[in-house]
């Protein structure tokens, strides 16, 4: 029987394998950023350990920085961030300190770099890891103890989850987007729908998605529970690769390809579950609620508990609507909001800052709107295709690169009651400020909303 | 880690789903350098409310966490182990956990059981009713003991085995740093590094 993508890529980096043992798995690449590392380092030190292989680990600051130019005013931030420098010199990391031209988001500076690639197994004490899936590498996040244990010998030791297809038939419509399919399909299978399985995004709209489109699929694939999402690499990934810092040159491009492309589902392999959805019905999708799957259509109604049959489901919903301070039947496109938020590892790259520009274009935001690129990369890129200058002109505000106000660790966040339309991939209780009330868009419904105040989609406009 | 062979203590019930690592602890608390402190995050927001089943004095001293499913999702951070593990929980049990909270309960020896959704429930009605009832929660026998309620769970036997000795994945697998060397040298030759 032929294998899937998830377990070619699997058995490619398995060490050790003895029964009743979980496998022992290689890491190809190591992720780390300031917040989940600090007592890995620590373990390390006290138990006289060092890092394996500091060439296949990289470092940023991304969870803490503030996102205006000047120091870290918290000083308990400012510790973490200097906690890191500080292993990361001691231990021979290469780190993309606040300021560096190659700092940003942990998860979107990978792929910038060309250090993601298919067939890969990438970690990070960071759970949008699935990110890296997009370019048919398996990817997770890991706690800090598997931090320590990939820093002291670049492996882990895991069960292989069983595998799940997500068959996505159909083409996305004009309008629709990665970010839209995702949240839908999170609604579709629930918070917990995924767990236990690395999913592969399949079909028609699938291929079609660019790469930084399959980026936001794939990064998503743990707000459906699963612990990585992935996507058979195919010309649109070569092309994304071709030339960057890292990728492969001359002959061994070729035979990195060629490679690749044995990195595909076989015809006769078998998924321990398949999930269809049809992308050609899809609409610009949003969450009206506290956990990523309560999501509708955003020309639909914020749904009545009564509407659930799962009594869980249903209390889940009475609580939510109570957090969220929203009724009933009230129409989602009244919905008003005080902020818009465009950036995080979902929806932080160019193509995301190039959409929300050109809805602002010529027009003006009448809520608080920060446009916070995924990167310093992805910010120099924006600023000399001028697209700066289109927010600012528009009134939104132009921020240096991080994770902001995607999970508040930096000043950027709601106040209590606040409520937000939001590029990034938690709708949970307070995570974007303490009270805070956060309804996950695309890029394209984020921009709209801005101008019009309450959630919007371009059409609307 | 401290080994867990066999637990028995009283229970807080938490009749929530989706209790996502962000209300385990808020991000606010993940900016300490230390492994220690969390226990005062814990739940932070929730347990603001007066009515929070935490702040219920009948339940101080309880060690086993029942909630209802999807607990753990979200959010990688470990912190929300420690949280629990500091402020004294030794147990949590619910029908459906997050994948990385499990895997990071299992690595520190806070003991996730998954029993189905009826059993969850029975559990918290016992521990509303009398909030003295007491839990046994024993990983030797894969058995979770409340009065007559008697409900296996399962756990793989590598993780059980290394939970009941308590002992620490690095050192487990630094006995094959020959197996390790040997699959570096027969890595493919285009794979990046970072330097």
């Amino acid at each position: 029987m032929g294998r899937t993508l998830a377990e070619k890529v699997w058995e490619q980096h398995v060490v050790r394998r003895a029964e009743g043992e979980p496998d022992l798995l290689y890491i190809d690449l190591h992720l780390i950023h300031e917040v989940t590392s600090p007592q890995a380092f620590d373990g390390l030190r006290m138990a006289g350990r060092t890092v394996r292989r500091p060439d296949l680990t990289i470092a940023t600051e991304d969870h803490n920085v503030p996102t205006v130019l000047g120091p870290i005013s918290d000083p308990v931030s400012r510790t973490q961030v200097e906690t890191l420098r500080k292993n990361a010199a001691e231990f021979g990391i290469r780190l993309h300190p606040m300021g560096d031209a190659g700092q940003g988001v942990v998860h979107i500076i990978g792929p910038q770099f060309g250090l993601t690639q298919p067939g890969m197994t990438i970690v990070c004490g960071d759970s949008h890891t699935s990110t890296h899936g997009a370019f048919g590498a398996i990817a997770f996040g890991i706690g800090t103890s598997e931090v320590e244990h990939v820093l002291a010998t670049q492996t882990l030791p895991a069960y292989r989850p069983k595998t799940m297809a997500i068959e996505v038939k159909g083409e996305l419509p004009v309008g629709v987007t990665a970010k839209d399919l995702i949240l839908a399909i999170i609604a579709k299978i629930g918070t917990g729908g995924g767990q236990g399985y690395i999913v592969e995004y399949r079909g028609e709209a699938v291929r079609k998605l660019s790469m930084e489109g399959r980026m936001t699929v794939c990064n998503m694939s743990i707000e459906a529970g699963a612990r990585a999402g992935m996507i058979a690499p195919d010309e649109t990934t070569f092309e994304y690769l071709r030339g960057r810092p890292h990728a492969p040159t001359g002959e061994a491009w070729d035979r990195a390809v060629e490679y690749w492309k044995t990195l595909r589902t076989d015809d006769d392999a078998e998924f321990d579950k398949v999930v269809e959805i049809d992308a050609s019905a899809l609409t610009p999708f949003v969450t009206w609620g506290t956990n990523p799957g309560q999501g509708a259509p955003l020309g639909a109604a914020v749904p009545s508990p009564e509407q659930f049959a799962d009594p869980v489901e249903r209390s889940a919903a009475e609580r939510a609507l109570e957090y969220m301070g929203l009724a009933a039947g009230t129409p989602l496109r009244d919905i008003q909001v005080d902020t818009v938020f465009v950036g995080s590892c979902t929806n932080g790259r160019i193509e995301d800052l190039r959409a929300a520009a050109e809805i602002l274009r010529g027009r003006k935001v009448v809520t608080r709107t920060l446009i916070v690129p995924g990167s310093m990369g992805v910010k120099k890129a924006a600023e000399e295709e001028g697209l700066h200058e289109v927010f600012k002109a528009a009134g939104a505000e132009w921020r240096e690169a991080g994770c902001s106000m995607c999970l508040g660790m930096n000043p950027d966040t709601l106040k209590p009651g606040e409520r937000s339309a939001s590029t990034s991939n938690r709708n949970f209780e307070g995570r974007q400020g303490k009270g805070g009330r956060t309804h996950l868009v695309s890029p394209q419904v984020a921009a709209a909303t801005a101008v019009t105040g309450r959630l919007t989609a371009p059409a609307d406009l | 880690m401290d080994a867990f062979t066999t637990h028995t203590g009283r229970a807080v019930p938490l009749r929530r789903s989706n209790v996502d690592t962000d209300q385990i602890i808020p991000a606010v608390w993940l900016k300490q350098v230390s492994r220690t402190g969390f226990e005062k995050g814990l739940f932070a927001a929730w347990r603001e409310d007066p009515s929070f089943v935490l702040n219920d004095p009948a339940y101080e001293g309880a060690s086993i966490l029942v909630s209802g499913p999807d607990f753990g999702t979200g959010s990688s951070r470990e912190h929300a182990v420690w949280a629990l593990q500091q402020y004294g929980f030794r147990v949590v049990i619910a029908s459906r956990f997050g994948d990385i909270f499990r895997n990071n309960s299992t690595k520190m020896g806070l003991l996730p059981v998954v029993l189905p959704e009826d059993v969850v429930e029975r559990l918290q009605d016992a521990a509303e009713a009398d909030p003295k009832t007491e839990i046994t929660v024993d990983l030797v026998e894969r058995q979770v003991r409340c009065g007559d309620l008697v409900a296996s769970f399962e756990i793989d036997d590598y993780t059980r085995w290394r939970l009941l000795e308590g002992l620490d994945d690095i050192g487990l697998t630094l006995r094959h740093a020959d197996a390790i060397e040997e699959y570096e040298n027969g890595r493919q030759p285009w794979l990046p590094t970072t330097v």
